[in-house]
């Protein structure tokens, strides 16, 4: 479904990504793992279309198609989704209205007629119930003084309504406590379909207790230095980065102390 | 994302969709300014000699005023005798008596403005001051509203027949001597609308003008009076456009408004004036005042306007808050794209006790416009316990824009409380990213974005008008960003 030749990006100049090579079949789940300033979320901004970065090289196809031609939204549209580590408010805009844009957009698309705001509405409740998020939510505007775990619920709803051939997931885990991640976990799972991947990024193992990956990358360095099963992540909890040769400044941190 | 901006201009290009001319003939007085001039106005008007020399008295005192320059816009200097103060379609007859006399072009005229005069497609609940250039064509639903006891009529037949009413309040909430613009507008008004609510009536519509300018070179001075006695309630809704020129045009209207006790005038206005082109050419100078007096106690005037045309604005929607207990409220959205200037505000004067006002403004500058907020808030020493609260955020979009805020508080009165919370954001690119992750145009999301950002003004407008408004914002952000 995805492939990723030989992908280099930087951002004001500087390379964060030095040559990724990956490849991503319809059904699958890959976690891609790796320190802090490895280039892990400079690789889903970059797949998802973030104009702040600059492909300088290399390829990256979707159903074979050249994803690197295609606008931020074109990108949506062909089914990429990004759930953002740190989504941004919308004030005044509500949460249904945004949603119902977006997925109008898409059905729009695929030649779809739109969907009218009591339909919908019908709609976004039940799926707003699969991450326990209260419908009251809906009417709120887009992550406006929502906490940090509402706003990554809300992100899984939205993948949960779009309905992508490929969901990204940068970070989700990160400031979950236990209850929300199960939660979330929830989500992704129900997101995991055969005709559907799904590339989680994520600096520590404990999501993937929750949702159990196919494929494990460890990335460092803007370069995949490491393949494996879901054992991968295992060692790497034990272990930690250092046993790959890898700096990661959380490890040095602690082992400095 | 340095291209988004880029990306959104590119995206969106349509033009002013009222900047069509209505070829009519019409009787067109030649440009220039003097006492005979307004003799010649008042005579084609058949008004009495009272009435024409409350104008020459405006006129004298207006010759020794100055200009304002202290708002924060730059035009050049107007040529008051290059400006022509009266053009009106030419009729067969008198005054046209029913819809059916009415020009066809004109009718026609305001049917491609979405404003349909004939009663058979009348705007559901509505009723229309339709006003040319410097006269009122035709209004709408005269008759239901007579039976309700209201007035509504243009105030050239209301000088006419309700002499009375008009001699009482005709410049007493906006005197001549006001202030430049005001003195200019009571020597040479030419048509503008009038409405009288009599003690205990709710207006069973919703009240509206809609004025045009078409002829060139002229001003359009519109006067605006509308007296709401004790216990009665007006809604009242005002909207405009003019035809695309090089030259600038110049409108200074006054708006007058007056609540008894516990009367409640809502007045609101969704102004497109021609804005001039992206180069900056042409478009109006808007220069109005507006103001309302809650004489009475418990009464209120809240005025709610959407501002997207014009070249330049300079406008204050104010309260005299005079009466026990009265409210003033200014709900206002400024739009300012391409070389568009705009300084607005409101100003809420406090005399009585317990008086309260609130004041939301919504400025958003595009492309390489200015816009201004500047308010004041002033308590007398009479106003015990009265209290005001101010919000005036500003979004920007684009580099190239400013946005001001001005506000002055004045208080003789101790026991005054005073709130004023200010903000100034951008259209972020990180909004716009997840915008269009999530499949949505680029010219989609600036105009939700946008719109959210407006929406406590929006919900203050009658419902239709909201819609409106919302549009209206989609096509002025148009071209807006790069």
């Amino acid at each position: 479904m995805l492939s990723i030749k030989n992908l280099h990006a930087s951002v004001e100049g500087k390379e964060i990504l030095k040559g990724i090579n990956l490849e991503i079949k319809a059904g699958e789940v890959h976690a891609i793992m790796g320190p802090n300033g490895s280039g892990k979320s400079t690789l889903s901004q970059v797949l998802a279309g973030n104009e702040a970065f600059e492909v300088t090289s290399g390829e990256v196809t979707l159903n074979g198609e050249n994803l690197l031609d295609l606008e931020t939204e074109e990108r949506a549209r062909e089914g990429i989704f990004l759930a953002f580590q740190y989504p941004v408010e919308i004030p005044g805009v509500s949460n249904l209205q945004f949603l119902r844009t977006a997925v109008n957009a898409m059905r729009a698309h695929k030649g779809e007629p739109e969907m009218n705001a009591a339909e919908f509405m019908k709609l976004a409740k039940e799926v707003s119930k699969q991450v326990d998020l209260d419908p009251a939510f809906l009417k709120r505007g887009v992550n406006e003084g929502f906490s940090g775990g509402e706003k990554k619920r809300n992100e899984i709803m939205q993948a949960l309504l779009l309905q992508p051939k490929l969901a990204i997931l940068d970070e989700t885990d990160s400031g979950l406590d236990i209850d929300a991640l199960q939660v979330v976990s929830k989500g992704v799972n129900a997101l995991r379909a055969e005709d559907r991947a799904i590339l989680m990024v994520t600096h520590y193992q404990r999501l993937l207790n929750h949702i159990v990956p196919d494929h494990v990358h460890v990335l460092a360095g803007g370069k995949i230095v490491k393949s494996g099963g879901r054992e991968l992540a295992l060692e790497l909890e034990e272990r930690g980065y250092g046993w790959l040769g890898i700096k990661d400044e959380e490890t040095a941190d602690s082992s400095a102390n | 994302m340095a291209t988004t901006d880029k990306e959104v201009n590119e995206l969106i290009k349509r033009e002013y969709e009222h900047g069509f001319v209505t070829d009519i003939e019409a009787d067109t007085f030649e440009p220039g300014l003097n006492e005979d001039v307004i003799a010649r106005l008042s005579g084609i008007k058949k008004e009495p000699e009272w009435m024409l020399e409350w104008r020459l008295k405006a006129y004298r005192r207006w010759l020794e005023m100055d200009e304002p320059d202290w708002a924060h816009v730059g035009y050049p200097k107007i040529d008051y005798n290059s400006i022509s103060y009266y053009s009106a379609p030419k009729r067969k007859e008198d005054m046209p008596q029913s819809l059916d006399e009415v020009d066809p072009e004109l009718l026609k005229t305001y049917e491609k403005l979405g404003i349909p005069l004939h009663e058979r497609e009348k705007l559901a609940g509505v009723a229309v001051d339709a006003v040319f250039d410097s006269v009122s064509v035709a209004t709408t639903f005269k008759e239901p509203l007579a039976k309700a006891g209201v007035i509504f009529c243009s105030i050239s037949e209301a000088i006419q027949d309700y002499p009375e009413l008009v001699k009482k309040y005709l410049g007493s909430v906006v005197p001549a001597g006001d202030n430049f613009f005001a003195g200019l507008n009571s020597a040479v008004f030419s048509d503008g609308t009038f409405v009288y609510v009599p003690k205990g009536v709710r207006c069973p519509m919703e009240l509206s003008t809609y004025f045009r300018i078409n002829a060139a070179n002229t001003g359009q001075f519109e006067r605006t009076l509308i007296i709401a006695e004790d216990s009665s309630y007006v809604s009242y809704l005002e909207g405009c456009t003019a035809p695309m020129r090089d030259e600038n045009q110049l409108h200074a209207a006054v708006v007058e408004l007056v609540a008894l006790d516990d009367a409640q005038i809502k007045y609101s206005t969704v102004q497109n004036w021609y804005p001039g082109d992206e180069e900056g050419k042409g478009g109006i100078f808007n220069f109005v005042t507006k103001r309302g007096a809650c004489i009475g106690k418990n009464s209120k005037i809240s005025w709610t306007q959407v501002e997207t045309g014009s070249a330049v604005t300079w406008k204050y929607p104010s309260c005299i808050l005079r009466g026990e207990n009265s409210v003033g409220e200014f709900y206002s959205v400024a739009l300012t794209n391409n070389y568009q200037q705009a300084d607005t505000g409101t100003k809420m004067i406090h005399l009585g006790k317990n008086t309260s006002s609130t004041i939301i403004s919504k400025g958003i500058s595009a492309g390489k416009s200015s816009n201004a907020y500047r308010g004041l808030v002033k308590f007398g020493p009479g106003a015990e316990g009265a209290r005001n609260f101010t919000q005036c955020d500003s979004l920007l979009i684009g580099d190239r824009c400013g946005a001001h805020t001005f506000p002055y508080i004045e208080s003789k009165n101790k026991s005054a409380i005073v709130e004023h919370e200010a903000t100034t954001s951008k259209v972020s690119d990180e909004q716009m990213f997840l915008c269009r992750q999530r499949g949505i145009e680029p010219e989609q999301a600036v105009s939700m974005i946008v719109n959210g950002f407006c929406k406590e003004v929006f919900k203050e407008l009658p419902m239709e008008f909201a819609v409106e408004a919302g549009k209206l914002l989609e096509v002025s952000l148009e071209g807006s960003v790069g």
